[in-house]
């Protein structure tokens, strides 16, 4: 336990001297709230008088018995739901990109696996380090966002909304699922990768789903209700679960010497 | 403190280290010396544990490789042949976290003691990346003696070194030496491996010999020794031939150089000949063969089939 620790100290000490690290942990979650906050805060007008007709029929019957207006906030904030699930897929793949290939192109991890640090303990370090910033940073946001909503001119039943059991089940269940997803993909692509930026970037085909709901929710195919995110996070469980065993076995102390070129 | 026993590693269809036996005695320094490629760093990541044989076996301090392979990476110590730092960290900081991993019981303590003897103290708290390419070498040292290991495996510790960053880490090795540590160090530098070791083994994927460097140097070419002769004259040089003990003698400027087995004994026969022929001898001296040329024969002699 005490190495893994150490682990993760070493990672954050080291890895958020990186200024492009630092800068996707610390701006992109300000970003991502502060985003949302404005777009709601610049359309409140536009929302009370909104048009019911603009929103997708299946979304419309969802809002059931309150104003179109409201309603027509809540879908605009659900697509903001979004960022807050793009967040501990982003960042864990920046830190994990920059601390393996990092590691890799200084041949640091060959003293690393000198010590009696046993395998697991190191990949659990290394992906602690990735994905605790990065949920930590999607629930302060998230706070942060609720707390702010009655400022810029959301109802109550939009906060109803973003404390109900959907966007509870996104933030704090599928968030960390997806994390974990990210750090070990990242861990895969930063074997076989040289470069950073190259294995943030292959790393950051892991958004794709999730931009598949957000425009999946815009055209109306797709309702984020419980059942969804329900779904969705039993789908992550077990792709995590297959990519940590994947990934488990590729983190190898033979194969990391004689394979990760 | 070290026994191999057929150890064997391949690569696909590559050889890198092929059918190695070899004992390693306490407190011993031991040279393992190969040209690039010999497999010297594909021997030690199997002895440290980081890879696993395709055949044989060996033990190192009583354990044994593939399965008491943490308590082997306990109980060793590793330079490798990078020194790996984590440059953004400072020195301090870098051997903190190792001395962390390997469990040391006062890590402050021993991370201190490490900076003074290194002479990194004063540059505690620079970052490593900061460094010089001898004072980053010293700090992979120090990182891998923290936990005070049984056996030191050095992995070409001056190479890429200038000159005088290599002696002060070959001044420290010898200060290793001198507190009895059992050292395996791998070089291709010959001068370092004569000076330090008490044995050497020559290595290009199979172990082509192991011994003393004084009998290293026996084995190939006898002894030779040279008499310095005020105005040498060519038929000293055939007398001094002629004797039954002689097995060479040849003439260069104004010195006699002889080849003979046991110096010891029959210099004195020499030197009398000599002074009765008439010749005025001003040094008397052995030649030492370089390592070098011991070396560059084994290593040819095992390149022909
Ligand atoms: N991971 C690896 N995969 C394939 N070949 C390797 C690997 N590591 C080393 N080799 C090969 O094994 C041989 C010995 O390498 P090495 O042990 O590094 O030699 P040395 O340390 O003596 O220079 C070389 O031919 C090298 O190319
Ligand atoms: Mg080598």
């Amino acid at each position: 336990m005490n190495r893994i620790q150490t682990i993760v100290e070493k990672e954050w000490a080291e890895v958020f001297k990186n200024r492009i690290v630092l800068f996707t942990v610390a701006f992109l979650p300000i970003l991502f709230t502060a985003l949302p906050l404005i777009i709601l805060y610049t359309t409140r007008g536009a929302a009370s008088a909104g048009d019911s007709a603009d929103l997708p029929p299946s979304f419309a019957k969802a809002c059931g018995s309150i104003t179109s207006g409201e309603c027509m906030q809540i879908f605009l904030v659900n697509q903001f739901m979004i960022l807050f699930m793009m967040m501990p897929l982003i960042i864990p793949v920046a830190i994990a990109s920059y601390s393996i290939v990092g590691e890799k192109a200084t041949r640091s991890l060959e003293p690393l696996l000198a010590t009696p640090i046993t395998t697991p303990e190191l990949l659990a370090g290394k992906s602690l380090a990735a994905a605790v910033p990065a949920i930590l940073a999607t629930w302060v946001g998230f706070v942060v966002f609720v707390i702010g909503v009655p400022f810029v001119g959301g109802g109550p039943a939009l906060i109803t909304s973003i404390l109900g059991s959907v966007w509870l089940t996104a933030i704090f269940v599928v968030g960390p699922l997806m994390a974990v997803m990210a750090v070990n993909f990242a861990i895969m692509v930063s074997s076989r990768v040289n470069d950073p930026r190259a294995a943030e970037q292959i790393s950051a085909v892991v958004v794709v789903p999730i931009l598949g709901l957000m425009f999946g929710q815009i055209a109306g195919v797709i309702v984020l209700n419980v059942q969804l995110m329900m779904l969705t996070a039993l789908a992550l469980a077990i792709i995590d679960v297959g990519l940590i065993y994947l990934g488990a076995r590729l983190f190898q102390r033979e194969t990391i010497l004689t394979k990760w070129k | 403190m070290i026994h191999i026993e057929k150890l064997t590693k391949q690569f696909g269809a590559l050889t890198a280290v092929d059918s190695l036996s070899l004992d390693v005695g306490e407190g011993e320094v031991f040279g393992f010396l190969g040209p690039n490629g010999a497999g010297k760093t594909t021997t030690v990541r199997m002895l440290t544990s980081l890879i696993g044989p395709t055949a044989g076996r060996a033990t190192v301090n009583g354990l044994e490789i593939g399965r008491d392979d943490q308590a082997i990476r306990q109980t060793v110590g590793l330079l490798t042949e990078t020194p790996g730092l984590y440059d953004r960290l400072s020195a301090e900081h870098n051997l903190t976290i190792f001395a962390r991993l390997y469990g040391v019981g006062d890590v402050p303590d021993q991370v201190q003691k490490y900076l003074r003897m290194l002479g990194l103290w004063e540059r505690r708290q620079d970052e490593a990346g900061s460094f010089s390419k001898g004072m980053r070498q010293k700090l992979a040292i120090a990182r891998a003696l923290l936990h005070e290991p049984e056996v030191l495996f050095l992995d070409e510790p001056t190479s890429g070194l200038d000159p005088e960053a290599a002696k002060l880490v070959r001044d420290f090795i010898g200060e290793l030496k001198a507190e009895g540590r059992t050292i395996f160090l791998c070089t291709h530098n010959l001068d370092e491996a004569d000076r330090l070791c008490s044995r050497i083994g020559i290595f290009k994927t199979r172990l082509i010999t192991v011994d003393t460097p004084a009998n290293l140097r026996q084995k190939l070419y006898g002894r030779t020794v040279v008499f310095h002769v005020k105005q040498l004259l060519p038929d000293w040089v055939g007398a001094v031939r002629a004797l039954p003990f002689v097995r060479s003698a040849e003439a260069a400027d104004s010195r006699l150089v002889v080849g003979l087995d046991d110096p010891e004994t029959h210099n004195p026969d020499i030197l009398r000949q000599l002074v009765a022929a008439g010749a005025d001898v001003q040094f008397v001296g052995e030649l030492r063969h370089s390592l070098e040329d011991i070396y560059l024969q084994f290593i040819e002699k095992a390149g022909q089939p």
